[in-house]
């Protein structure tokens, strides 16, 4: 983890009135598999819109291997897009793709492809407009993985790939990321299912990065206590509530930075102290922030 | 894998559960790093954390270009370790469970030894 491959500061997309991103400041390490998390229209899409210089940034800058992507061959060469909505040229079948794919990628592995083509049941002879979501989604992952590029970026990579295939999704592109590391970005709405194989998480919210911080840091940050109100009232004095629900005398908050300590204490205090998955943390947190400016 | 712990840290435990109830004997080969990985569907940094905690702490070894083995002496080690760390994980929650149900340490002590006696 020497160099970063992303680097965005400051970086804001306007379109008319709406500030689609606003001021994102954060980067991306060599060999990270790094987490987009985040609502629908929180802007996921269009920063890696913007980081693959397929739109003009409004204000700040996004940088890719220490340069602009915008217009830039060299850089773009090393970089794999996968969008959620690909569009390719009428006509075009599977096979087209993948042959296409590989005079691109100059890392492009046939074997692999083929491979992954087979376990993904892809039907190589059929129209890409023809197909299914899933298998569209079927083509964008086999075209991620067989790239191999320094970069791949991954928009919501399995729209509509049943639970099976998404497994494979994950196994496969663990599988090859051990023998050949590569820095990925991927976007995703299914938390839980990518959590353990993540190691950096970028969480925006109506545009705003909220969360940019190591997995591990997150996982545990947060703690559920339930238990009697009063109880569990002297804990959330004075910390950061994500969520606070009562019922009669009984009252479940959920809260950041206990330390082990505190948990044990709370525990003799006769509170249920439950770990919150990552996958509650960002909902908690993202729903917070949406309420805050309901308010305001 | 669950979700109150960093990752690397259940890596960790786990081998070193291997390790305690013999399942991973000394001087035995660890799974490389991509195996741990693929295994537990986590990302490989993540699984060399683990990893490399256990080897800072000396329960693994490496030999070079060949692979992680476990040391020798190391089971003795992680076996008072855990007996340390038992009484807050295991006595203190029975404890405070007990109390809520009215059962008294006596009547606590005596379910322990029909327990243990099955």
């Amino acid at each position: 983890m020497t160099a970063n491959v992303v680097e965005a500061h400051g970086l804001t997309k306007r379109f008319g009135s709406v500030e689609a991103v606003k001021d994102a400041t954060f980067s991306v390490a060599e060999h990270s598999i790094c987490g987009l998390l985040g609502r629908n229209g929180s802007g996921k899409t269009t920063l890696m819109h913007l980081l693959t210089g397929q739109e003009f940034v409004t204000s700040g800058s996004a940088m890719l291997f220490g340069q602009s992507p915008v217009e830039n061959a060299k850089i773009l060469g090393r970089t794999c897009f996968i969008k959620e909505t690909q569009t390719y040229p009428d006509g075009y079948r599977a096979k087209h793709v993948l042959r296409a794919a590989s005079w691109v990628f100059p890392d492009w592995d046939s074997a692999l492809a083929d491979q992954l083509v087979a376990e993904f049941d892809v039907p190589l002879g059929r129209r890409v407009k023809r197909m299914s979501r899933g298998q569209r989604s079927a083509v964008g992952v086999v075209v991620g993985i067989a790239s191999r590029a320094e970069l791949t970026i991954f928009d919501e990579p399995y729209a509509g790939l049943d639970a099976v295939a998404r497994h494979i999704f994950y196994d496969r592109l663990l599988q090859d990321y051990g023998v050949h590391p590569r820095t990925i970005l991927m976007s995703t709405h299914l938390i839980d299912e990518v959590a353990d194989i993540l190691d950096h998480v970028l969480v925006i919210d109506g545009g705003r990065l909220i969360i940019d911080a190591d997995a591990d840091e997150l996982r545990g940050s947060a703690t559920t206590l339930a238990g009697r109100h009063s109880a569990v009232q002297g804990f959330a004095e004075g910390r950061e509530v994500l969520t606070w629900d009562s019922l009669g005398g009984l009252a479940t908050v959920t809260l950041t930075g206990l330390s082990d300590a505190e948990k044990s204490a709370a525990q003799a205090a006769g509170l249920d102290v439950v770990p919150v998955s990552l996958q509650q943390l960002i909902v908690g947190r993202t729903r917070g922030a949406a309420r805050e400016e309901i308010a305001s | 894998m669950d979700d109150a712990r960093p990752l690397f840290l259940q890596i960790a435990e786990q081998i070193e559960g291997q390790i305690v109830d013999g399942s991973m004997r000394e001087e035995a080969q660890v799974p490389s790093i991509n195996e741990l990985a693929a295994f537990h569907r986590i990302n490989p940094a993540t699984a060399l954390k683990g990893i490399n905690l256990l080897v800072d702490a000396g329960i693994l070894y490496k030999k070079r270009g060949v692979g992680m083995f476990v040391a020798q002496g190391s089971r003795e080690v992680l076996m008072s370790r855990r007996r340390e760390a038992f009484r807050s994980q295991y006595v203190r929650p029975l404890v405070v469970e007990a109390a809520k149900l009215a059962i008294t340490p006596r009547q606590l002590t005596q379910m322990i030894e029909r327990e243990a006696g099955r």
